[in-house]
């Protein structure tokens, strides 16, 4: 049985062999980078349609079906997931092309790297096993960890080594966890784990997997690789690391708990606590930071605790309604973190320093990427009408409605720390009376700002777009198949 | 009979779409900027007048759109919504000459009138804001659009305030949400219906309801500047003279008191509230807010402070009359609205004319500045004898009908209130009338006599608006007054 061309099929195999064009024409790279993105956001795309059409897809690879083959599936979740990558990456991209337009090295190892990166984001968006899903992470670390040292300077390299280090114990971890699944259920398949009975070494199993995860999406306690890494990257590596990469990691804690049974409420509430301990600490963090890209890094770090908190906030009996809170987080800060860290870079291009307490003594004033900033900063704060707003308020709606006040405490506590936070930035923006020379006006304006300013736009307006969104997302109803 | 259904939102994309293009104008495209703003200023202007035509044919305007599930944005032209609009289509054009002239060779122009513009489109969307959620949204872009234009001097002292400013008005948007999201959970809608629409939730759940009312009074009396969420209001004074302006007269503190009509009249329903117990406790807070302002004022040398001060103590007779709960009230609430506005429009521009014209920035400054400027300081005369609630002016009809008001709700101490008020209010405008026109300026100093060099530009709009206090005091009863307009309103919100 032959295999027809598939988008999915598409989505990762696409930047696979961009990955190794580009790495074998360095010369050529970007435009093999570029093309392959539109290719892969075509595919991606083409699966939308067929997932809005028909619900949602599935296929047996080799034609042999799980659990002894291996499947894809794509459904809302999956697809949305897929379109922030692509969307993003792309976008990011472009901005990559003027960023490290004076750096030869740096651009030779990119598009490889970013390309392979992608491969392993898709495939995780697709799989449907465990063991699938263990491949796709490790391509993921590897790209990603090579993303954070591109740019080679000495702290790069250092943050990239924890990173490493992190990364290598998560996905092991992840694979102990693995292990006993199959020891106890004798398969990996997503519907096998579905109809699992509830166990004590299951449960294990799934704890040990969930720690394997947490260490990669840095979930508070083990968020210290994060802070580091990706202040150090080079922009737009920022960018993908902080944008997507974290966010395929959240994807599978996601499809975990939509697949195996979940574990008691107090697990839960436990789950929620360190994304509270997150919001709270990497909101203190952020304000004592002194650089702007360490503030921004130390904000996903506060960002990722309220999507846990967002998942825990209506207890095991909301988890049904509270994924889709979560995943609205998701997307929301996907998007306006990428845009955030690329004007960040900006700023710090145009400037020549990102030092938070001079940035007002600069006679140059990057107006545009400056505004970027303030705009995704609404988003990441939660003001309307941006997609992080209406993820708060889906998030704040369903804790409200399930008597969880503290979640909603929480929630308000990590609004007003993160208005403070990014109000040092927003008001060094606009501060003139420490400045020597005369300010120009409207300087530092580069085609490089519209990538990040269209990334900051679709983040305020993709509010208002969010009942379409929501309904797609559920197409294939991820959660609730368990059930 | 809706030939143009879209109209509401074509008045919203006036100043919203303005914005943008004023942000990317160079710096010294001046003509082009003023050109553009009084176009669209302009243009907003006829719009809100063939609005204000067909709503009070009976012309409904409804747009919409689900931003989750069940959840709506929605915009709405009832005639309340007509009011806010029409006052602030008016004071824009206004304060926008004013500004032009105020900052004609001033930094950052492109920057300013960019968030000047979005201001005004926030003041738009809360005026036809269908509910609360969308209530919600505008209330934010108002608190983000003006943060820069009080700080727009970009020194220390501007920051600072300008940090106080945003920890108020922030702090009250993240309660105002916990508000709207109560009401959501509470009652599965956050439309504004005349009537309410928390009537089976306050039979049921009493507690909840009262809850829920503190919560977004609260929230709303931040802008409101109620005691004791009041005080970043005179610190906000470091603006430029047509921002506070702008913000005292139609932006800001009008966006509290609207919305705390919105929230007795259409979400809680006056008759619900006044079962629930809590208008009475309001219009206590209203008065000792009034009180409270007006003592303040009286002590403050700076002018732009007492001016303030002196608004703390006006807007809560919005509030006042609202929570009064009597139809003849709240006439004078929504006369006061617009009155209070004009008023103190006046005021602020002519306290900017000192400034500009003569470096007078203080009560004490101020001997004989009414010869040398004239025209500004009749203008400034005109509107402190009609907060003082001289007849015939604007804000006498305002306190005429909050008194009658008071009576007809048997609550007499109202009088008493609006009395000892009005005696305020002279204490502290008085002496600086007497300062203005009665005493000789000091031989040298800041009040010199000499030849104030402002534009038409500042000259013009004080007296244009008061001469507007004049008019609608005169000519309360003509059609098309605010005051018709209100009565208008007030059938609708008491249902008669």
């Amino acid at each position: 049985m032959s295999v027809e061309l598939s988008p999915m099929i598409l989505a990762i195999f696409l930047p696979l062999f961009g990955a190794i064009a580009a790495f074998i024409a360095p010369r050529a790279a970007w435009s093999i980078g570029l093309a392959t993105l539109a290719a892969t956001t075509g595919a991606v795309i083409w699966l939308a349609r067929d997932v809005w059409a028909k619900g949602a897809v599935m296929l047996p690879l080799g034609g042999w079906g799980a659990p002894l083959g291996i499947d894809l599936r794509a459904d809302g979740l999956s697809v949305a997931m897929l379109a922030l990558t692509s969307a993003v990456g792309f976008l990011v991209s472009i901005a990559a092309l003027d960023s490290l337009k004076d750096a030869a090295r740096q651009r030779q190892y990119f598009w490889p790297l970013w390309l392979l990166l992608l491969t392993g984001m898709n495939g995780v968006y697709l799989s449907t096993d465990l063991f699938n899903l263990y491949v796709m992470i490790e391509v993921i670390a590897l790209a990603a960890v090579g993303l954070t040292v591109l740019n080679g300077t000495r702290d790069a390299l250092r943050a990239g080594l924890e990173y490493m280090y992190a990364s290598i114990l998560g996905a092991l971890l992840f694979l102990m966890g693995v292990g006993f699944v199959y020891l106890h259920l004798g398969r990996l398949d997503f519907a096998g784990l579905a109809g699992a009975e509830v166990s004590g070494s299951l449960i294990a199993a799934m704890a040990l997997m969930f720690v394997g995860l947490a260490l990669k999406i840095a979930l508070f306690p083990l968020h210290f690789w994060l802070p580091a890494a990706h202040a150090n990257a080079t922009a737009p590596a920022s960018a993908l690391l902080s944008g997507l990469v974290v966010k395929a990691a959240l994807y599978i804690v996601l499809r975990l708990a939509q697949y195996m049974p979940f574990p008691s409420e107090t697990l839960l509430t436990l789950v929620g606590l360190m994304g509270a301990g997150a919001v709270i600490w990497g909101g203190i963090q952020a304000l004592r930071a002194e650089r702007l890209k360490l503030l921004v890094a130390w904000s996903t770090v506060a960002q990722i605790g309220l999507i846990f908190v967002a998942f825990a906030r209506a207890g095991e009996m909301g988890l049904t309604e509270s994924w889709k809170a979560a995943a609205l987080l998701i997307l929301a800060h996907g998007v306006a973190k990428a845009a955030m860290f690329l004007a960040a870079g900006r700023i710090k291009d145009e400037i020549g320093h990102d030092v938070i307490r001079d940035l007002d003594r600069a006679p140059i004033r990057p107006t545009l990427a400056q505004f970027t900033f303030a705009l995704a900063a609404i988003s990441l704060i939660g003001l309307p009408p941006s997609l992080g707003f209406i993820g708060k308020w889906s998030l704040m709606e369903g804790a409200m409605a399930a008597g969880y006040w503290h979640w909603v405490a929480v929630t308000m506590a990590g609004t007003l720390l993160s208005v403070a936070y990014f109000s040092r930035v927003l008001t060094a923006f606009l501060r003139f009376d420490r400045v020597r020379a005369p300010v120009g006006e409207h300087q530092g304006w580069a085609l490089a700002d519209a990538a990040p300013l269209t990334l900051a736009l679709a983040a305020i307006g993709l509010g208002l777009m969010a009942a379409p969104l929501l309904s797609f997302i559920e197409i294939g109803y991820p959660f609730g198949v368990a059930q | 009979m809706t030939d143009a259904p879209l109209l509401p939102l074509f008045i919203l994309l006036t100043s919203l779409l303005a914005s943008p293009v004023l942000f990317a104008l160079p710096e010294r495209a001046a003509r082009l900027r003023t050109a553009i703003n009084l176009g669209m200023a302009g243009v907003k202007l006829a719009l809100v007048a063939w609005l204000s035509l067909k709503v009070a044919q009976g012309v409904i305007y409804d747009l919409r759109f689900e931003v989750l599930p069940g959840l709506e944005f929605k915009l709405q032209a009832d005639p309340l919504a007509i009011l806010f609009i029409a006052l602030s289509a008016v004071l824009w054009l206004i304060t926008t000459v004013y500004s032009v002239g105020y900052l004609e060779h001033g930094p950052h122009r492109a920057r300013f009138f960019g968030f000047f513009s979005l201001c005004v489109a926030a003041t738009v969307g809360i005026a036809m804001s269908g509910n609360l959620f969308t209530f919600l949204l505008f209330y934010e872009l108002l608190t983000l659009a003006t943060y820069p234009l009080v700080i727009h001097r970009g020194n220390a002292e501007a920051l600072r305030a300008g940090r106080i400013y945003l920890i108020y008005t922030l702090a009250g948007g993240l309660v105002l949400l916990l508000g709207t999201l109560g009401l959501w959970v509470l009652a599965g809608t956050t439309d504004f219906v005349p009537g309410g629409v928390l009537a089976d939730v306050v039979a049921q759940n009493p507690r909840a309801a009262q809850a829920l009312f503190v919560v977004l009074i609260g929230a709303l009396g931040v802008k409101a500047a109620l005691v004791p969420f009041h005080a970043w209001l005179p610190i906000a004074m470091v603006a430029p003279a047509p921002v506070s302006a702008l913000l005292h007269a139609v932006a800001v503190v009008k966006a509290g008191a609207f919305g705390i009509m919105r929230v007795v009249y259409e979400v809680f329903g006056i008759e619900t509230a006044q079962a629930l117990g809590v208008t009475a406790p309001l219009a206590m807070l209203a008065a000792v807010t009034i009180l409270y302002g007006s003592l303040r004022a009286i002590t403050q040398d700076d002018i732009k402070k007492r001016l303030a001060y002196s608004t703390v103590s006006q807007v809560s007779y919005i509030t006042l009359g609202v929570a009064l709960a009597s139809p003849i009230a709240a006439v004078g609430a929504l006369a006061h609205l617009i009155h209070q506005g004009l008023m103190k429009i006046t005021m602020f521009m002519a306290a900017g004319n000192l400034a500009e014209g003569l470096g007078v920035k203080r009560v004490s400054q101020m001997d004989g500045v009414g010869r040398a400027m004239p025209g500004t300081m009749l203008a400034f005369t005109l509107a402190a004898l009609a907060m003082i609630g001289l007849p015939p002016l604007a804000g006498f009809v305002s306190k005429w009908y909050l008194a009658q008001g008071g009576l007809a709700a048997g609550q007499a101490w109202v009088i008493a209130l609006l009395l000892g008020s009005s005696l305020l209010n002279a204490i502290y405008f008085l002496p600086m009338l007497h300062r203005a026109w009665f005493r000789d300026a000091a031989p040298e100093g800041a009040g010199a006599p000499g030849r104030p060099r402002i534009g038409w530009m500042l000259a013009a709009p004080p007296v244009t608006t008061a001469v507007l206090v004049l008019v609608a005091g005169g000519f309360a009863n003509a059609p098309f007054s605010p005051l018709e307009w209100t009565r208008f309103i007030v059938a609708i919100e008491y249902q008669e």
